[in-house]
This record gives C-alpha cells, sequence and structure tokens, in this order.
C-alpha cells in the first residue's frame, strides 16, 4: 500500500499541473463571472447604495411584456435560423464532401470561410451596403425598372435572419462536410443497390451518420445566434428586439447591472434548456456530439 | 446470336471508355443460370469496373448488358434486379441485423409481417438464427460476411455481384468462407459473379472463370481448363505458378518441338495444334512446378530402375538443389540444371523419401512435353 501510495502521488501532482490551464480558464473566466452574475442579479435596490438580496430582478423580467416578448422571441428567431442554417448548409456541405475532388475540394470551403476573415462588423456592414433604400439592390431595381422608388430592405425580421443564417452558415458547413467525408460512398451505393431512392437513403443512411454533426452544429450555430448582437442590431435597427439588446441597455445605458444579470443568466437557462431539449429530441448525447 | 432469355447476364462488346484510357475493351460474354462466374486479374485490369456497370454504378461507353434478356442501359441501380456484396461489405452501421436485412424489403413496400418473416427465414438459411437484434459491430468478419450476402439475397436478385468481398479476412476464415460461399450459391441457385484477384478463390468457387487483364477477357473456361490449357501466356502466367522462361525454336519433330532457353536448357514440347512455329522463332515456355516429378540421384544400381520408372517422360534433367523454400504443402525447391545453370522452381512433396533433402544434393527432374506450355513470344512494349 505504501508503495502504491508514494507512487501515486507524483502522479496525481502531474496531472493537477497538466490540467491547471482547463482549470484556471474554467474557473477564472467561466465559472466564477457567472457565479458574480447570479449574485449581482439576486441583490435588490432597497436605498442609494444599499442592497438586499431578492428576486425582485427576475419579478420585473415576468411582469414587464417587453422582456419576456423579446426573450421568447430571440430564442424562436434563434431556433429557425438554426434550421435555416441547417437547410441550406447540408446541401452545400454534401456537395462539397461527396461531389468534388482535390483541389475544388478545398477552394470552395475556404470560399466559406474568407467572410470570416473580416469582422462581424464590417460584414454586417456590407449587407447594410447591400440592402439599405439607397444600397446597391435598391438602386438596381429602380435601375432595371422593376419599382418606381427606392426600396427599404433593412429593419425587417427577414433581414436579421439573412444576416444570422449568414454569420453562422460556416459553424454549420465545417462539422457537416467532415463528417460526411467520412461516409463511404459504398454505403450510399449500397442503399441505392439494395432498391433505395434519393430520399431513402439520404433519410435512413446519410442522415443517421451525419447526426452527431447536424447536432453539434445546430448547438453551436444555436448559441452563437442567440447571443448575437451586432448582426440583429445593424440589420434589425430599432424594432430587432433582440434579448442581448436589453442586456446592454441595462448595462450601460440604465447602469442597472442587477437587472442586466438577471437578464445574462436567464439567457443562460434558456440557451441550456433549448441544448438540453435538442439532444434529448435527436437522442444524443453531449458528449458524443462534441467528440 | 443467342438468345437473350437462355442466360440471366449477357454482355456484348462492352466499352468503358475514361478520357485515353480505356478501362474495359469489348468485352462479351454470356452466363447461363445459377452459375459461379468468377472474373479474375490483376488489379488495375478493369474487373471493378466492369462489375461496376453491371451494378449500374458506371455507364458503358458502348455496348449492352442484358440481365434475364432485358437490356439495362439507363436503368438505375435500385431499379436493376441485380445487387451487389460490397468489397468492405457497406452494412449499414446505425442498424442492427434485422434492420439490415430489411432495407431492401421495406424498399419494397413489402408489408412488416412478411418482412419480419423474410429476415428469419433468411437468417437461419446463413445459419445466423437469433443474431437479429446485434449490432453490426458485434458480428465477426464471418458472420458479416453471411449477413452482407443475406442482404442481398433476401431480396431474390436475379444476378448477385460480389466485390472481393473476402479480402479484408484473414488467411483461415477465408478458406472456410470460399467453402461456404459455394454452398449458398447452390442453395439459393442464384447467379454470382465474382471479381477476385485471387485465383484460389476464383478456381474454388466457379463454374466458370474469366480470366481479364487490360479490359479485355484472355480466357473465359472452367477451372480445370484455365490450369491446364491456357490459351496464352498471360493465363498460363497468371493462373497458378509457373516456371517461365524466353526460349527459341529450335527443331519443329511431328508432334513436338525442341525448344532452348536464353539460358541454354533444351526442353522437348508438345506441338500445340492450334498454334504454328516456325524454326528460330521466339516463344515463351511454362512450366508448373507440380508438374514436375522428382527423384533422388541415388548411387548408380538404384539410379537405372528409377529413371525407367519416368521413361515416359521426355524431358530429364539432372540438376543441384539451391534452395529449399519451406512452407508446409506449398514448399519448393529451387533446383539448378547442371548444364545450363537454368533456376527450375519444383513442388517439394513432403513425403519420407524427401525429409533429409538439402542444399547441394544431386536431383533427378522430370517431366512429360505434354505438361509444357508454349506460347509465341508477345511482342509488346
Amino acid at each position: 500500500m505504501a508503495i502504491k501510495g508514494k507512487s501515486n502521488t507524483p502522479l496525481k501532482l502531474g496531472l493537477l499541473l497538466l490540467l491547471c490551464p482547463l482549470l484556471l480558464w474554467l474557473v477564472l473566466l467561466v465559472i466564477l463571472p457567472q457565479l458574480t452574475m447570479l449574485n449581482i442579479s439576486l441583490q435588490e435596490r432597497v436605498a442609494p447604495r444599499i442592497y438586499e438580496y431578492g428576486l425582485s430582478n427576475y419579478i420585473e423580467f415576468f411582469t414587464e411584456p417587453l422582456y419576456w416578448n423579446t426573450f421568447l422571441r430571440t430564442a424562436v428567431m434563434s431556433i429557425i435560423a438554426t434550421i435555416l442554417t441547417l437547410i441550406i448548409a447540408f446541401p452545400i456541405s454534401y456537395y462539397i464532401a461527396k461531389m468534388l475532388r482535390g483541389r475544388a475540394k478545398g477552394l470552395l470551403l475556404v470560399l466559406c470561410l474568407v467572410p470570416f476573415w473580416v469582422s462581424e462588423l464590417v460584414r454586417t456592414y456590407g449587407w447594410m451596403i447591400l440592402l439599405r433604400e439607397s444600397g446597391v439592390i435598391s438602386s438596381f431595381l429602380q435601375y432595371i425598372g422593376f419599382t418606381e422608388g427606392p426600396i427599404e430592405f433593412l429593419y425587417t425580421d427577414a433581414t436579421i435572419m439573412l444576416g444570422l443564417v449568414y454569420s453562422s452558415m460556416l459553424f454549420m458547413v465545417v462539422p457537416l462536410t467532415s463528417t460526411l467525408e467520412s461516409l463511404d460512398d459504398s454505403y450510399i451505393e449500397a442503399g441505392y443497390d439494395l432498391g433505395g431512392n434519393g430520399l431513402s437513403v439520404f433519410w435512413h443512411i446519410i442522415v443517421p451518420h451525419a447526426k452527431p454533426a447536424i447536432v453539434s452544429g445546430c448547438i453551436v450555430v444555436f448559441m452563437l445566434t442567440l447571443g448575437n448582437y451586432l448582426t440583429p442590431i445593424l440589420l434589425g435597427g430599432k424594432s430587432s428586439l433582440w434579448f442581448t439588446e436589453q442586456i446592454f441597455t441595462q448595462f450601460i445605458t440604465r447602469f442597472n447591472w442587477q437587472q442586466g444579470s438577471a437578464f445574462g443568466v436567464l439567457l443562460l437557462s434558456i440557451s441550456s434548456l433549448i441544448v438540453w431539449l435538442g439532444l434529448k429530441l435527436s437522442r444524443q448525447s453531449f458528449s458524443k456530439v462534441m467528440s | 446470336m443467342l438468345n437473350h432469355t437462355d442466360f440471366d447476364l449477357q454482355c456484348t462488346d462492352l466499352v468503358r471508355q475514361f478520357d485515353d484510357f480505356t478501362a474495359v475493351d469489348q468485352v462479351s460474354f454470356a452466363i447461363p443460370k445459377g452459375s459461379f462466374f468468377s472474373i479474375l486479374g490483376p488489379s488495375g485490369c478493369g474487373k471493378t469496373t466492369l462489375l461496376r456497370m453491371l451494378a449500374g454504378f458506371d455507364d458503358p461507353t458502348s455496348g449492352d448488358i442484358f440481365i434475364k434478356g432485358k437490356s439495362m442501359i439507363g436503368v438505375a441501380p435500385n431499379k436493376r434486379p441485380v445487387n451487389m456484396v460490397f468489397q468492405h461489405l457497406a452494412l449499414f452501421p446505425n442498424m442492427n441485423v434485422s434492420e439490415n436485412i430489411a432495407y431492401g424489403l421495406h424498399r419494397q413496400g413489402i408489408n412488416k409481417v412478411e418482412i419480419k418473416h423474410k429476415v428469419e427465414q433468411v437468417l437461419a438459411r446463413v445459419n445466423l438464427s437469433g443474431s437479429g437484434e446485434k449490432k453490426i459491430a458485434q458480428l465477426s468478419g464471418g458472420q458479416k460476411q453471411r449477413i452482407a450476402i443475406a442482404r442481398c439475397l433476401v431480396l431474390n436478385p436475379d444476378v448477385l455481384l460480389l466485390d472481393e468481398p473476402l479480402g479484408a479476412l484473414d488467411l483461415k476464415l477465408r478458406e472456410h468462407m470460399k467453402v461456404e460461399l459455394k454452398k449458398l450459391q447452390q442453395e439459393f441457385e442464384t447467379t454470382f459473379v465474382y471479381i477476385t484477384h485471387d485465383q484460389s478463390e476464383a478456381l474454388v468457387m466457379s463454374d466458370q472463370v474469366a480470366v481479364m487483364n487490360h479490359g479485355q477477357f484472355q480466357q473465359v473456361g472452367d477451372p480445370q481448363q484455365l490450369y491446364f490449357q491456357p490459351d496464352n501466356a498471360f493465363v498460363a502466367g497468371f493462373v497458378g505458378d509457373s516456371n517461365k522462361w524466353s526460349a527459341k525454336v529450335m527443331d519443329i519433330l511431328s508432334d513436338s518441338l525442341q525448344v532452348k532457353t536464353v539460358s541454354g536448357l533444351v526442353l522437348q514440347v508438345q506441338k500445340p495444334e492450334t498454334k504454328t512455329f516456325i524454326i528460330g522463332s521466339e516463344v515463351e515456355v511454362f512450366i508448373r512446378p507440380e508438374a514436375i516429378h522428382i527423384s533422388p540421384m541415388l548411387e548408380s544400381k538404384v539410379e537405372s530402375t528409377q529413371l525407367q520408372t519416368n521413361q515416359l517422360h521426355t524431358n530429364q534433367l539432372h540438376t543441384k538443389v539451391n534452395n529449399i523454400l519451406f512452407d508446409g504443402a506449398n514448399s519448393q525447391l529451387l533446383v539448378e540444371e547442371q548444364t545450363s545453370s537454368e533456376e527450375i522452381k519444383v513442388k517439394l512433396p513432403q513425403t519420407a523419401e524427401f525429409m533429409h533433402l538439402k542444399k547441394g544434393d544431386k536431383l533427378q527432374i522430370s517431366f512429360p512435353m505434354q505438361q509444357v506450355n508454349v506460347f509465341p513470344k508477345i511482342q509488346d512494349k
């Protein structure tokens, strides 16, 4: 026993040292801020600079329709954006992974990546140049005589959706492409050979194989969309009603950190809940999806 | 022209051209119902391309494919009455054994009760009753093999295509599966088209074998024909093991030729009926190691009786053992003919007589001229 104990201690120490960066990262950047935020969110102001523990920030959220309407709207829009991204990304990924060979394959993946070489801000301004009243598309439609006056494409839900899907595409295409690449062609051929048509091969062979990538891509896209700030604000303008905007307002404009923290905690809760539901529905485990 | 309906599968002048490379070149053949047909050839000979055209994954540049008399040109793979066992089997990993077998039946729109019945029936026929609930990963190599075949045979195809499915198995299991495949084929009475580069698989299992090289069928025949009467030098060299020499015709007699190899070994060979030779023309000579009779060169008195027993063998050579390549039943000797120093591979029987043979020993070898195959030298490249 003594010998075993002796040999165990250095090993444990080594493991601890190796885990140090990860633990520091987790504690300092993930757990600590969230706990602090939870703590702040549970404080209510009873008098100037005097705070007591209470749930008033959360009660405020549920009693003010603007808050929870925005909250639900953000969640629903994010889910729709995730589904749209999946629907658009799947054929693209399939084309890159299965139809193309050699150089064209790499080239197309790089093309998917290129927009991400500039910041999200610049990319979004790019869309604004295209879509605004005096923008490229509006001018072109007037030029060809399709419409009399200028058309404003900005500041609608559809525009927000467009921006969200566009900025999420890469995070769906990359996992899907690599997973589809690992699907041997002979499975697809066997599917056809045994009498399957395009639809049944897709549904019974390709989708089950790609499922972990579909779920992991959806989780990433959903979280990015839910937490997105720039795209909804710039493309949606005042009508965007995005929940992160509410958080921003509480923290920065109104300097109400307690309320902002409560919103932050609520956002984390709903994103966790929806991801959990998604995993349950697709019968996937988190560890399998993320491996 | 033969009537299409007499055959399960018939190909006429099938050609598949890739840019400037002809993978399959003017291949025509017909496979009678219920037979085991193998296509044997080295890798890159076009056999996989041919099989993929039969399955419908590739379209011929010209020519036609008939299955039960119906042309398959323009018919999609899922509409053809053929099924394929893939090289790596391609059993769907997300489905269990039953679901794999039922996949094709579901596509035909058969009702669930009947599907269940058929799946159980076919599992019993491949001796895997009760394995329906197993995951694919839980099966052994041989079991996967049988499931892959069952998955096709349950659909009752006119022709079953097999793409080297035994390649991934270890030697023992492969030997076992050869016999099993042959039995399955006889039991189901389905036409099997089997492609392989392994001549032993082709010879053991097949009713008919086509030897393929450079996109063309070199010879089609039963295994014995290919082995004993190869049509050309490629078949002689590819099927079975052979000593192969380049030689020149020295003399032409009534029923035989006398040839001399490059290093000076003189042999008597039977004159093939179908080919004509002239003195001085270059030929290739093949003799199988197992066709050579060996006798130890003992002291003088025994030697004379030894010689007499092999009087019928026209070719009598005095040799010396250069090397013993021990490989159990496939052991060979490398012997050197004494006047020409030509090296000859000889099968070494594992009998008591030769147990103590060692390097440097003198050996008398002999073989009849009928067992030597001779072909005009092909002047290519």
